[in-house]
């Protein structure tokens, strides 16, 4: 890749002294900026990835066609990191000059943007772990009602809701494919080319039946930049026709006889090619539902990690509070830990890390915690770490004389934290608690990438699926401040009424 | 333990008690009968409101010994002692500066908590019992009315009450009125010579010096950690033997 580059500059100089002595083609010139191309480096193999062996660089198909058609045009290609789901409304704002991610050419895209010709066509894969024997295609596996893992918004989720299929959306391409193997989903099914690279090493891990569906990869540019899209149209084809493209795919085991096509016929940047027969605007009353099932599953995620919090945060406070320095210790290396870590990473450690560390120390449970067990889990150790500080300062808030005083009157120890100091604790603690469930509310927002369906994972599919990024923007948002607001004036409440005058 | 014939209520022996590198008592000695009341005064920081927390096992002290009725505290914070100073308060209900009254209860929640919870009565009993009380300390009225919505001379009063609801053999008086306006004051003492006539042994620490001439049986005088002089209160108040007593009235008494 490095090398390649090197050449592509070395090209670019070229062409500069060229022009330079007035004999370079007069339509490329050195001079002008560098394409922006715009990919997600997290997307993973192989259209572009970090090198495991030099993770500051990038690698994959994708990079290597984008240098070779910096070269045909003669242009510096220059690469921008962009979320994958982002990538066209990013493009139609202007961040970068196009993307090229394995982006699917479908015609609720290309009403928004210009395509170019195809550079690659694709199937999908539907992969099982290597001893299923209750299906072996789709069609089966829907028939015994197995559950599919999928990324959002690609042509296998569209596929497997056409069919009906009862499915599992990621964010990633890695997620579902260990999923897979732990046991959480009974099949995978994603685009032929993640399938080779992922799934095909893995011996845990088999093809279920032949590869379905077909549709094409295309570059997506802005309507308005016409010009450019044709020079790389033209570029594609020479790619195509001088046996470069093959020489790529074939280097990353993806090239097959479907590329043919390519090369025979170059130029159908068409997407009525593609057979997605309904244009996918979706109507208030389709997909408000969905979301308020996201909704619904917000409140529950929340609920449910804010009395885990609460049930850790007391033991932790009255530990930070202990005379028992180990007692102490453990509380006080528990908050500064899980205070000091983001939540996000938590996530990712419980859900896809301890399976690894329960096989590694050989333990007798998988610690394959469910989603949402898994979401519940990470929330409530991280909100518990809070809730403890809360806690802490909320009794220390009681005076010492109050301890005093009941112990003047022969009270232990903890009959007078029960009866003294908590109950008039809590008044001091209730108001920055409910703040906090707020916060946690908004926060669930995270475990999308735990594939749990909630309110802002569900707004993410259905943007993305039909780019109607405003209006459900809109009605998720309300969503979320009908329920938020009411809390906040909760807590105000609570503030009035007992966090002062005493 | 307890000797027939008199053997002293509260008896300290040499207790020494430093705050890093200052010491709040220097080998303190006291003994007080049963039915006795003790005034202690003497200048801020002289020791007096430390021996009193000392006697009640709210604050450890460093050597010497201290006995409460049979129930003997030694020096240091450890097991021995938290058993011993349960027992100890017992039969001494401490009454604070500040009243440290449970703001979250209503005048007779203050009183029935701890007979409720610690002896274990019956909460009507504790209630009519409690009632009793507060028909003594003149606020009945007040019963369901919540700390916050007293003054200082009725919370003042509502503390009494409610370590006397604990059924004390005496009680331990931390400056109890000097966080009153002076008009207030009065309903307070007048509890205290109740109390003394009902043969509660009382040990008070005060600044109110004509309260000490009227009530109290003996006045020790603590200065800088030491008992520099005690006796009844006419010798003591109109009699001093040391300067430094003649100084320290002479303060006061303007």
């Amino acid at each position: 890749m490095k090398r390649r580059t090197g050449r592509a500059i070395r090209l670019c100089c070229l062409a500069w002294l060229g022009s330079l002595l007035g004999c370079g083609r007069p339509d490329e010139s050195a001079e002008l900026p560098p394409l922006r191309w715009a990919a997600d480096a997290q997307g993973g193999a192989p259209y572009i990835f970090k090198d495991a062996a030099d993770p500051t660089q990038d690698i994959g198909f994708e990079v290597e066609l984008a240098s070779a058609l910096g070269e045909q045009l003669g242009r510096r290609i220059e690469f921008v990191q962009y979320r994958f789901e982002d990538l066209i409304p990013g493009l139609l704002r202007g961040d970068f000059d196009f993307a090229m991610n394995g982006i699917e050419v479908t015609p609720d895209r290309a009403a928004a943007v210009r395509f170019s010709t195809p550079y690659y066509v694709y199937k999908l894969q539907l992969v099982a772990r290597a001893d299923e024997a209750r299906f072996d295609s789709l069609e089966s596996c829907r028939a015994m009602g197995g559950v599919v893992g999928t990324l959002g918004g690609t042509a296998a989720e569209r596929l497997l809701d056409e069919l009906d299929v009862e499915k599992r959306v990621y964010d990633g391409q890695v997620e579902p494919y260990r999923d897979l193997e732990l046991g959480r989903v009974d099949a995978v099914l994603l685009d032929l080319p993640i399938a080779i690279y992922y799934a095909q090493p893995n011996a845990k891990l088999k093809f279920a039946g032949k590869p379905l569906g077909e549709g094409q990869y295309a570059i997506a540019l802005r309507k308005e930049d016409e010009a450019l899209a044709r020079r790389i149209d033209a570029a594609l084809q020479r790619l195509a026709r001088s046996g470069e493209l093959r020489r790529i795919y074939e280097k990353w085991r993806i090239w097959n006889d479907d590329q043919e096509v390519l090369v025979r016929r170059p130029a159908i940047a068409d997407a009525a090619a593609v057979p997605d027969p309904s244009r996918r605007q979706f109507a208030f009353r389709d997909y408000f539902p969905l979301l308020l099932k996201g909704a619904w599953m917000t409140v529950l995620v929340s609920v449910c990690s804010m009395a885990v919090a609460i049930a850790i945060g007391l033991p932790i406070a009255l530990g930070r509070r202990s005379q028992i320095a180990p007692l102490r210790c453990l509380a006080t290396a528990y908050v500064e830990f899980f205070r000091g870590i983001p939540v996000l990473l938590l996530l990712y450690l419980i859900y896809y890390g301890l399976p690894g560390v329960a096989e590694y120390l050989g333990l007798p449970v998988g610690l394959r915690l469910p989603a949402f067990a898994a979401a519940v889990v990470g929330f409530g150790l991280n909100y518990g770490a809070y809730e403890a500080e809360i806690y802490r300062a909320g009794i220390g808030s009681i005076s010492v004389g109050q301890w005093e005083a009941a112990a003047s009157l022969g009270m232990s120890h903890g009959l007078c934290f029960r009866r003294i100091i908590l109950p008039q604790a809590i008044r001091v603690i209730l108001p920055p608690m409910t703040n906090d469930f707020i916060a946690l509310f908004k926060d669930t927002s995270l475990v999308s990438v735990i594939a749990v369906s909630e309110l802002t994972q569900r707004y993410q599919t259905l943007a993305k699926s039909s780019l109607q990024y405003a209006e459900i923007g809109l009605a998720t948002a309300t969503l979320y401040l009908l329920m938020s607001v009411p809390l906040g004036y909760l807590s105000r409440y609570l503030e009035r009424r007992w966090g002062k005058g005493q | 333990m307890t000797q027939p014939g008199g053997s002293p209520e509260v008896e300290i022996r040499g207790v020494t008690k430093r705050f890093g590198e200052r010491t709040a008592l220097d080998g303190v000695s006291l003994s007080v009968a049963a039915r006795e009341t003790v005034a202690l005064i003497g200048p801020s920081g002289g020791g007096k409101s430390t021996l009193l927390r000392c006697v009640n096992g709210l604050t450890a002290f460093d050597g010497g010994e201290l006995r409460v009725g049979p129930h003997v505290l030694r020096p240091g914070n450890h097991r021995a002692n938290a058993e011993a100073a349960r027992q100890v308060r017992g039969l001494f209900g401490m009454i604070f500066q500040d009243f440290q009254l449970f703001p979250h209860l209503t005048v007779l929640g203050n009183l029935i908590e701890a007979p409720v919870h610690v002896l274990k009565a019956a909460k009507a009993e504790a209630r009519q019992r409690g009632m009793e009380l507060l028909h003594r300390v003149g606020l009945a009225d007040r019963a369901d009315a919540y700390p916050r919505e007293l003054s200082g001379g009725q919370k003042q009063r509502v503390a009494i009450a409610r370590a006397l609801a604990m059924n004390p053999r005496g009680l331990l008086c931390d400056e109890i009125t000097s966080a009153l306006d002076p008009e207030l004051k009065g309903e307070v003492l007048s509890v205290l010579e109740d109390l003394k006539r009902d043969g509660l042994t009382l040990i008070v620490v005060t600044h109110e010096i004509g309260f000490a001439r009227r009530t109290a049986d003996r006045i020790v005088v603590l200065d800088e950690g030491k008992v520099i002089e005690e006796g009844p209160p006419g010798q003591v108040l109109d009699n001093p033997q040391t300067p430094r007593t003649r100084r320290f009235l002479s303060q006061v008494l303007i």
